[in-house]
């Protein structure tokens, strides 16, 4: 049940896709997401689509995991489509009372659901080929500069990539919890809603309270480490710009000129 | 003999389909007998926990059955019969981490309430519950969580008892306490046997716990049962035991090592009472 969360999920491998710096993935990725943006017309989304699938076959990635990934949007797009299929003016091809069809509002459908769809997969690619801790790492590197006017960069870092090399852990505590309280007869399922609720209880307070237990357990572990913050503090693992990075870059670069120049164009 | 639990070839894979699948059980067969105490041991990763959560129908088989007296605990729809968590207590391991109410009688008495007990009923289970691991009446009231993590185990394992489990599973009940915690908690187990006729079963990673206290015993080793029967029994199998990776109890060890030595002594002991007594039968078949 909760397994099936595949959000920050990581997928180890040694591909081109895995090797590529943090930092470059997620530049890349911004860019990619303002060339989806900018993109229109057939060939522009084509090309998108191949250079992604493209980045599934290098990395190795389950397409099967890729698919699973889009599972939780389906709901937000199909009410995407719904209401660009109805709601937009333009030539009406079929009419129902006030219910009309247009030929502008099926291409804007379609358009917009490739572009979700494309735009969940290519983020999605980057937390599937990127380490929590590697990606936390770019994203420090990469807001560096903001500790000029006082920005809490590390300790910001810090934070999230411990919220999430905490998220299967509490995950597991949790179906270890609602395991337990189902042992002793707990009902989660049937019930009126406040009934239900009220049925959380069991599994909240153990949840909290281990929680709780977990982070002074991992304050007194840092400290020990004599941890002190950002200044001073040296890393194991120097992150460097190599030649797999300039073939990511410069893959990347050819694929969103196209991309947005075929959209100028209305390709 | 009538056997309360029955396991059918049962077999359980994880993540079916992904690149994480995993077979945690595999084609396991099992009868545990009416009022034994059986002890469970096994590497972790070995099964064990999951086995035990096949009992009392906590995890759905891939493929196999469990039968409670005889009747498959899940019915043709897929459900399982909401008695069968009364019936067969699970207490899991380190069980204070489930505490959640205000004072421990509540805690307590959480899962009698599931039952749908009446009020009077629950009160007297509470209390012989907790007569039973040893708190006394007085601390009725007290917040769970001001107690010592040892007092806390207690309380869970309160919380099973107080349903009058026909079958009581344990997961290693005794992880990470002290030797007086852990002889102390086993004593109570034992007293529940006795008063109660409950069926037990226990898992643990120590040899000599398993061996002193049960019946009979089970060695698990990758997600099947590598071997069970009395611990006289599964002792005289030390080389298979000691090839899985797992302990032997300490004096069986050195039964062992004699044997090595040119003594022609019985090995299938594990407690230092037989082992003097093998010593004596061989001292006195070599005297004739």
């Amino acid at each position: 049940m909760l397994k099936d969360i595949t959000l920050g999920q990581f997928f180890p491998g040694n591909s081109i896709v895995h090797r590529t710096d943090p930092r470059v993935k997620i530049v890349i990725v911004i860019a990619m997401i303002v060339s989806l943006l900018l993109a229109s017309g057939v060939f522009s989304y084509a090309l998108m689509a191949i250079y992604l699938l493209l980045i599934i076959a290098v990395s190795k990635v389950h397409f099967k995991m890729v698919v699973r990934g889009l599972k939780p949007i389906v709901t937000i797009v199909i009410i995407t489509a719904i209401l660009n299929i109805f709601y937009t003016a333009g030539d009406v091809i079929w009419q129902w009372g006030f219910l009309h069809i247009t030929k502008q509002g099926i291409y804007a459908a379609i358009e917009m659901v490739v572009r979700i769809m494309l735009l969940i997969i290519g983020t999605s690619m980057l937390t599937y080929t990127t380490s929590p801790i590697d990606l936390t790492e770019g994203l420090e590197r990469l807001m560096s500069p903001l500790k000029k006017i006082h920005v809490p960069v590390h300790e910001l870092a810090m934070v999230m990539s411990i919220a999430l090399r905490f998220i299967p852990t509490l995950i597991e505590e949790t179906e270890k919890i609602i395991s337990a309280q189902k042992a002793r007869g707990a009902d989660f399922e049937t019930g009126s809603i406040l009934k239900r609720a009220k049925a959380m209880v069991p599994i909240l307070v153990p949840l909290f309270i281990s929680s709780i237990r977990r982070a002074e357990e991992l304050a007194t572990a840092m400290e020990c480490r004599l941890y002190r913050g950002d200044v001073g503090r040296t890393r194991m693992k120097q992150l460097k710009i190599c030649s797999v990075d300039y073939i990511s870059i410069g893959v990347s670069i050819i694929v969103f000129a196209c991309t947005i120049i075929l959209g100028r164009f209305g390709l | 003999m009538s056997y309360i639990l029955e396991v059918m070839d049962l077999t359980q894979v994880y993540s079916a389909g992904t690149p994480f699948e995993r077979m945690a059980l595999d084609h396991v067969s099992l009868q545990v007998k009416k009022g034994e105490i059986l002890g469970i041991i096994g590497h972790t990763g070995s099964g064990k926990s999951t086995l035990i959560q096949h009992l009392n129908g906590l995890l759905k088989p891939t493929s196999g059955e469990v039968l409670l007296d005889g009747k498959s605990i899940w019915n043709e729809k897929g459900k399982c019969d909401k008695n069968t968590r009364f019936r067969v207590g699970l207490v899991f391991q380190y069980p204070e981490y489930q505490l959640f109410e205000e004072t421990i009688a509540k805690d307590i008495a959480f899962g009698p309430s599931n039952m749908g007990l009446s009020e009077s009923e629950i009160n007297d289970r509470v209390r012989e519950a907790m007569a039973f691991v040893g708190l006394d009446d007085s601390m009725r009231d007290i917040s769970p969580f001001a107690l010592s993590g040892g007092q806390k185990r207690r309380v869970a394992i309160a919380g099973i008892i107080a349903m009058r489990p026909d079958v009581l599973v344990l997961d290693e009940p005794t992880a990470g306490l002290d030797p007086a915690g852990r002889d102390e908690i086993f004593e109570q187990i034992l007293q529940y046997h006795k008063q109660s006729g409950a069926t037990i079963l226990f898992v643990t990673h120590s040899m000599e716990d398993a061996a002193k206290m049960s019946d009979r015993m089970l060695v698990m080793n990758h997600a099947k049962i590598m071997l069970i029967g009395t611990p006289k029994e599964v002792f005289s199998h030390t080389d298979e035991i000691i090839k899985a990776g797992l302990d032997i109890p300490e004096i069986t060890k050195v039964m062992l090592e004699l044997k090595n030595r040119g003594f022609d002594v019985d090995t299938s002991v594990f407690t230092v009472k037989d082992a003097i007594k093998a010593l004596n039968a061989y001292k006195e078949g070599k005297l004739c």
